[in-house]
């Protein structure tokens, strides 16, 4: 491979030509992703119940979710446990906000957003000076702290003060939804394309300058520092993006819900939601879309047949230790294989699979 | 030209580096000594990740301890490390562009400086396949990619050829050779090997416990009786 002289002159005028922005592949993708949405906005609002439709807003909602965190953990390497409790910052500072002004409603998710960014990146302060174990219990820690702040404060209810809360608990009106959107069906679109926005938001990143610091923060930080990397600021990027997508996403949680308790937000589910992304695949954009599905939609199917859906903590707890054994990459890079090697058992011929699996991302 | 006076770096009660002074002038040069006498540390000292206990370290007339980590490379001290670290689900031009984002140059010339330093380690037929599908040998020479582009100042090559075979390695210090003439960076070279060290390095300075027991001429350095009781043994490589 290494057969150039060094003392021949070399231009890089007529050397290689890079790949283009918008190659087949990268057209390939944005069709299966168009199909999926026409899938989504037009067939699925039209066959479903609306008990479906529920969870699957849920679904989108928690989807944003599971893109921020994986960015923390597939992407940069930090694993954050305090995701649950930062979507509650999001819900609640939206309710506030709808509640107490008559902004539009993209607004507020907008504001919702940037404001629990500021908060958040105070949760990623301490991935500043420590990684692994420890960040997990201190992330983990500031979610119960931030549980608990939020279950003596109560979710805006319509109430006067600060908190907006209103202790007398009758006539609570129902937190507003946009003009647009206003009936399950049309809330279900709406959640999808402002989910689609942030993953859109997501996809820019990945493929940009922090997208490559990250990757070399996650590979090693003393390389990353050695090219010239501020990890420091990377670092709280990261977790400020993270923040800034689930706060929009708890902005759309008080609009799905209508109601919100502090009940709603356990501590224990940032963990959940850690094991989710982990099988869904922390390293691809439909990784977090399957984390979505399992963390929303399972419960509702197991609800909806009679089994409880407390089995999924053991169900989970076997899918990730599947996942980490098996398959690293998660469920979205191991159906395919599975599916391609199901169907040449089926049909009689084998596929060679890649030894190597991959850990590029992209919609 | 970096000049390096009583440096000293000490870990808990371990003495890494005592009281180094040494002066690396241009070109290539070799830092020699067995393992644990202090050459990585150096580096690390070089690049911020270490805070020495004392000494100073002027790098073309600039303080390069008083610098961040991170604004060292943007300076232009460049450094590969023992164990590889070019990132696998990132092409080869990405790899090396990364180094050089922080530049206030043209996005053109960012992507002529990349694709040349590609081109420098001949790896130019494959500038935007992944990393993932390259050899040992060729990870390493993304590394050296990533080392040299722009404008380096100081390039330090931390065991580049270790575990590549003798063709790899010839190749390698071929291209070490040339970094200073390419791009008018000093190199500091660590290594095991003597061949690569006395083929690739005018002058070359030899660590011992953390201190500095030769250096000088490559070929006078690796005939030092000094040098051949702590770390060459009886074979006299550059004989």
């Amino acid at each position: 491979m290494s057969t150039t002289e060094l003392s021949s002159s070399q231009t890089p005028a007529g050397g290689p030509v890079a790949p283009s922005r918008f190659g087949r592949g990268v057209q390939v993708r944005a069709g299966v992703v168009a199909v999926f949405l026409v899938v989504v906005l037009v067939v699925l609002p039209a066959v479903l119940s609306i008990y479906y439709i529920d969870a699957l807003t849920q679904v989108a909602v928690y989807s944003i979710v599971c893109v921020g965190l994986g960015v923390l953990v597939g992407r940069v390497g930090l694993v954050s446990l305090g995701q649950a409790a930062v979507l509650a910052i999001g819900a609640w500072i939206a309710a506030r906000l709808l509640f107490g002004t008559s902004l539009p409603y993209e607004v507020v998710l907008f504001c919702s957003g940037v404001l629990t960014m500021l908060l958040g990146t105070l949760v990623g302060l301490p991935a500043l000076r420590m990684r692994g174990l420890y960040l997990a219990l201190i992330t983990l820690m500031l979610a119960g702290a931030i549980t608990v702040v939020l279950a003596t404060l109560n979710f805006p209810n319509g109430g006067h003060s600060f908190s907006g809360y209103n202790g007398a608990l009758v006539h609570i009106p129902a937190i507003r939804r946009p003009g647009i959107a206003t009936s399950d069906p049309a809330f279900f679109r709406y959640s999808v394309i402002v989910a689609f926005v942030m993953f859109l938001l997501v996809l820019v990143h990945l493929k940009t300058r922090p997208g490559r610091a990250w990757a070399a923060i996650r590979q090693s930080e003393p390389a990353a520092l050695a090219a010239g990397i501020n990890t420091t600021l990377y670092k709280l990027w990261a977790f400020a993006l993270a923040s800034f997508v689930t706060g929009v996403a708890g902005g759309l949680l008080a609009g799905a819900a209508r109601y919100l308790y502090s009940i709603d937000f356990q501590t224990q589910d940032s963990i959940t939601l850690l094991a989710v992304v982990l099988m869904g695949g922390a390293y691809n954009l439909w990784g977090a879309v399957i984390a979505g599905l399992l963390f929303q939609l399972l419960p509702a199917v197991l609800n909806d047949v009679g089994v409880s859906p407390d089995w999924l903590t053991i169900l989970f707890g076997i899918g990730v230790l599947q996942v980490l054994t098996a398959a690293p990459t998660g469920i979205v890079d191991q159906l395919p294989k599975d599916l391609a090697r199901l169907f040449g058992f089926v049909t009689g011929r084998s596929r060679r699979q890649p030894k190597t699996a991959s850990v590029e991302g992209g919609l | 030209m970096i000049d390096v006076t009583d440096l000293t770096v000490k870990f808990g009660g371990v003495t890494s580096l005592d009281q180094m002074a040494v002066r690396f002038e241009s070109g290539t040069c070799g830092l020699i000594g067995p393992n644990g006498a202090g050459k990585t540390t150096f580096f690390n000292v070089l690049s911020g990740f270490v805070k020495p206990a004392g000494g100073t370290v002027t790098a073309f007339g600039e303080n390069l301890l008083g610098m961040a980590h991170f604004r060292r490379a943007r300076w232009g001290v460049r450094r590969t490390f023992q164990t590889e670290q070019a990132i696998e689900n990132l092409s080869i031009y990405d790899n090396v562009g990364m180094i050089h984002e922080h530049s206030k140059l043209s996005g053109n010339q960012r992507r002529d400086d990349v694709l040349g330093a590609i081109a420098i380690v001949g790896l130019q037929d494959h500038a935007y396949h992944k990393v993932a599908t390259l050899g040992a040998g060729d990870r390493r020479l993304v590394e050296l990619a990533r080392a040299i582009v722009g404008k380096p100042r100081l390039v330090l090559l931390d065991e580049p050829a270790a575990g590549l075979p003798d063709e790899e390695t010839t190749r390698m210090g071929q291209i070490i050779t040339a970094i200073p003439e390419r791009t008018g960076a000093l190199t500091i070279l660590v290594d095991h090997d003597m061949s690569l060290v006395s083929s690739c390095c005018q002058n070359t300075a030899v660590l011992d416990f953390g201190k500095l027991i030769a250096s000088g001429p490559t070929d006078q350095v690796l005939r030092d009786p000094n040098v051949v009781k702590a770390y060459l043994g009886t074979e006299n490589i550059a004989a």
